[in-house]
């Protein structure tokens, strides 16, 4: 190594450090663990090498069912977050007065812990012995009968689970896209005008175009926040989300980990590890179309 | 009398344009019968579509930026006056003095406070830009980054709506004939941030002329190019306005920029138009010392000075004697061309360096009477071989290049020099 190479690497060097204990090692840890079959954590041993573990974690209908959770939730939250914060940030945009306040009205769910939020959810949709919840309460007004939310019907709850992560996600989403939507040189949209050309088109060739990054940003990560979804599901449905039949896959890991059926590092690995592998999928996928529409 | 307004191109019956009829309206001349008034806007080819801009009491306030005052700000003040048709007008002056706004004013991207814009006889001032017919080229260009060139100069285009739409083969022999007009045509697959600024701004200037502009407007065209980009890219605005034949009004606060190219420069400073003219005669005989000081490099060299008898003075040295009886204070502006180095000339200046320029020396030198005590330069032959050294220097003045200014207004005192 070359002497003037040396200090890069030296100021690399603690990062470095803490990347490879906490983040790479655990890495390779979790995909030897995933293919040690029967392994026991007590005594740290296993009966062998081989995909044991995948195949169980497949056909157990608690992951199945996590899988499906999990995909759905992504596949409505993603697109419906992005696009209503980008609706919501061109009404923010375009607006002069209350523009700050309305800012950071939206942007309060952002700093409102999950729990909190879960809590006033719980209000809105929970059904108890006294009362049908908020939700109900309106729904009855059009003659419609209570629906419980919480323990009801499966569509019910993804529902609910679903408005809760859009709502989660959204001021981030809003917070970046107001920006994103402010940074575009005014000048474009003055040739435009010389132009005449509409509303519609100033949006869909000038707008659009010049905050795709962001948008690409937004939706890559939002996949990814989507897929690692755990905790906004216990603070809906507490903490046994199997029961509710609401499990996501890093909640199936979990309860691999530390659950009532805890203490199977091998098979929580394998889980973890097929998640991982269908989040760089989709991410991979997720930055080729950035890169071919996308003109940064 | 029945009056049908209709939608089409002319008068087929009548024949008479839209304009002899309300003429023949007004006067009486019909009294019966059926008229019939046809709308359009008529896309003229280039010859015929030079047009005269009239301002009239053109005035734009904006409310000011510090909300604790309440006086507006007032970026255009009473501007009246014409721009003839077919010309190239650099509108001149300092930073901030409101000739942008101006601009946006004649594209219509801002409205005015008070006054009216035409354009011929044709009043424009409530119309939205793209109904008045004006390409804009912007300081930054604004070509959008995400669209190669040729998109970028259709873009224009694909707005068009009604019987003004055009087929897409229509479209791509139009971009092509206005990127042949700015000599781009190799370029039109690239994207904007692959080409260099001399490029993108004829790519602007491509996109502002596709749809045949009454006016062509330009937003401080050269500021973003480098010093010999800059030359070269004036001379193609000029070349491109002479092809054209379209009416060209750029802004700028570069005055050199707007002497070497315009037809006529209008110089402006604080909203208020101090000056109209060919920029030679703006040049030799401006209104008022703002002019005076803003036209030339070297700049024009101000003494303070005063009128006495018949003679003007200016510390110890009488410069000329004049024909004027009033005995006045007054700033005595001389041109850098105007000094003539002479043995006992009347004017006796301290030595302070000489800069050889080649063709030309620059004498620089210091006079008890000149303003804040900024040194004097005068530009004179090389030829004359003046002495470095020498302690002093000594001028005689050539009375053309003498302008006289009260002292209190700035404004100029026409006086006759006496041989």
């Amino acid at each position: 190594m070359r002497k003037d190479q040396l200090k890069p690497w030296l100021y690399l060097l603690p990062s470095l450090i803490f990347l490879g204990i906490f983040m790479v090692y655990p890495l390779f840890d979790v995909f030897v663990y995933s293919f040690e079959e029967g392994y026991n954590s007590a005594s740290q041993t296993s009966t062998g090498i081989g995909w044991f573990n995948y195949s169980y974690v497949l056909h157990d209908p608690f992951f199945l069912q996590a899988l499906k959770n999990t995909f759905i939730i992504v596949i409505i939250t993603v697109p419906v977050s992005t696009g209503v914060a980008l609706l919501i940030s061109l009404g923010l945009n375009s607006i002069k007065k209350l523009k700050d306040l309305f800012q950071t009205i939206f942007f309060l769910p952002y700093v409102t812990n999950t729990l909190a939020v879960g809590l006033v959810f719980m209000i809105m949709f929970k059904k108890t012995p006294y009362t049908d919840g908020f939700v109900n309460l309106i729904l009855s007004a059009f003659g419609v009968s209570p629906i419980d939310f919480i323990e009801g019907p499966y569509w019910a709850k993804i529902f609910v689970m679903c408005f809760y992560t859009i709502w989660i996600v959204m001021p981030f989403k809003i917070l970046i896209l107001t920006s994103a939507l402010a940074s575009v040189d005014e000048t474009y949209y003055k040739a435009a005008r010389v132009d005449g050309t509409s509303k519609l088109r100033i949006f869909t060739s000038i707008t659009l175009p010049m905050i795709s990054p962001m948008i690409f940003y937004l939706v890559i990560t939002g996949f990814i926040g989507a897929f690692k979804a755990y905790s906004d599901e216990v603070a809906v449905f507490g903490t046994d989300l199997n029961a509710a039949g609401m499990n996501t896959i890093v909640g199936y890991v979990y309860d691999m980990l530390y659950g009532d059926s805890g203490g199977y590092p091998s098979y929580a690995s394998a889980a973890a590890l097929i998640l991982f592998s269908i989040v760089l999928t989709i991410t991979v996928i997720n930055l080729l179309i950035s890169k071919k529409t996308s003109f940064k | 009398m029945i009056i049908l307004f209709l939608y089409g191109e002319y008068n087929i019956i009548s024949g008479y344009d839209n304009y002899t009829l309300f003429y023949l309206l007004i006067r009486g001349y019909i009294r019966r019968g059926i008229i019939l008034i046809y709308f359009r806007h008529v896309s003229i080819p280039w010859e015929v579509c030079r047009m005269k801009i009239r301002l009239e009491h053109l005035t734009k306030r904006f409310p000011n930026r510090n909300k604790k005052i309440k006086e507006d700000v007032i970026a255009v003040s009473d501007f009246t006056f014409e721009i003839p048709d077919g010309q190239l007008i650099g509108l001149l002056g300092p930073s901030g003095c409101g000739k942008s706004t101006a601009l946006n004013l004649i594209c219509g991207l801002e409205t005015p406070t008070e006054g009216k814009i035409f354009f011929d006889e044709e009043d424009v001032t409530e119309l939205p830009p793209e109904k008045r017919g004006v390409g804009m080229v912007f300081q930054s260009y604004a070509l959008y980054p995400h669209l190669t060139v040729r998109k970028n100069i259709m873009f224009p285009l694909q707005n068009l709506k009604g019987d003004q739409k055009l087929t897409k083969e229509q479209m791509e022999e139009k971009v092509l004939e206005a990127a042949k007009t700015v000599q781009i045509e190799e370029l039109l697959d690239r994207r904007p941030n692959e080409m260099s600024g001399g490029q993108q701004q004829r790519v602007a200037i491509a996109r502002a002329l596709v749809k045949v502009p009454r006016v062509l407007l330009l937003d401080e065209p050269l500021s973003n190019l480098d010093a010999r980009l800059r030359i070269q890219t004036r001379e193609e605005i000029r070349r491109i306005q002479t092809a054209t034949k379209v009416t060209t009004i750029f802004v700028t606060h570069d005055q050199e920029e707007a002497m070497s190219i315009s037809d006529m420069i209008v110089v402006m400073k604080d909203g208020v138009v101090h000056q109209i003219g060919k920029p030679q005669d703006v040049y030799d005989d401006p209104v008022d010392l703002f002019v005076a000081k803003f036209l030339g490099t070297p700049p024009i060299n101000v003494l303070e000075g005063e009128i006495k008898d018949g003679r003007l003075i200016a510390g110890n040295d009488t410069l000329l004697s004049i024909k004027s009886s009033e005995n006045r204070k007054v700033y005595i502006g001389i041109r850098p061309e105007g000094f003539i180095p002479e043995k006992d000339g009347p004017m006796k200046c301290t030595m302070k360096a000489v800069e050889v320029m080649g063709r030309d020396t620059s004498v620089v030198s210091e006079h008890e009477a000149s303003v804040d005590n900024t040194p004097l330069r005068s530009i004179v032959s090389a030829d004359l071989g003046i002495d470095p050294k020498a302690e002093e220097i000594r001028y005689r003045l050539n009375p053309r290049k003498v302008l006289i200014f009260d002292y209190e207004s700035g404004e100029r005192i026409r006086v006759e020099a006496e041989a």
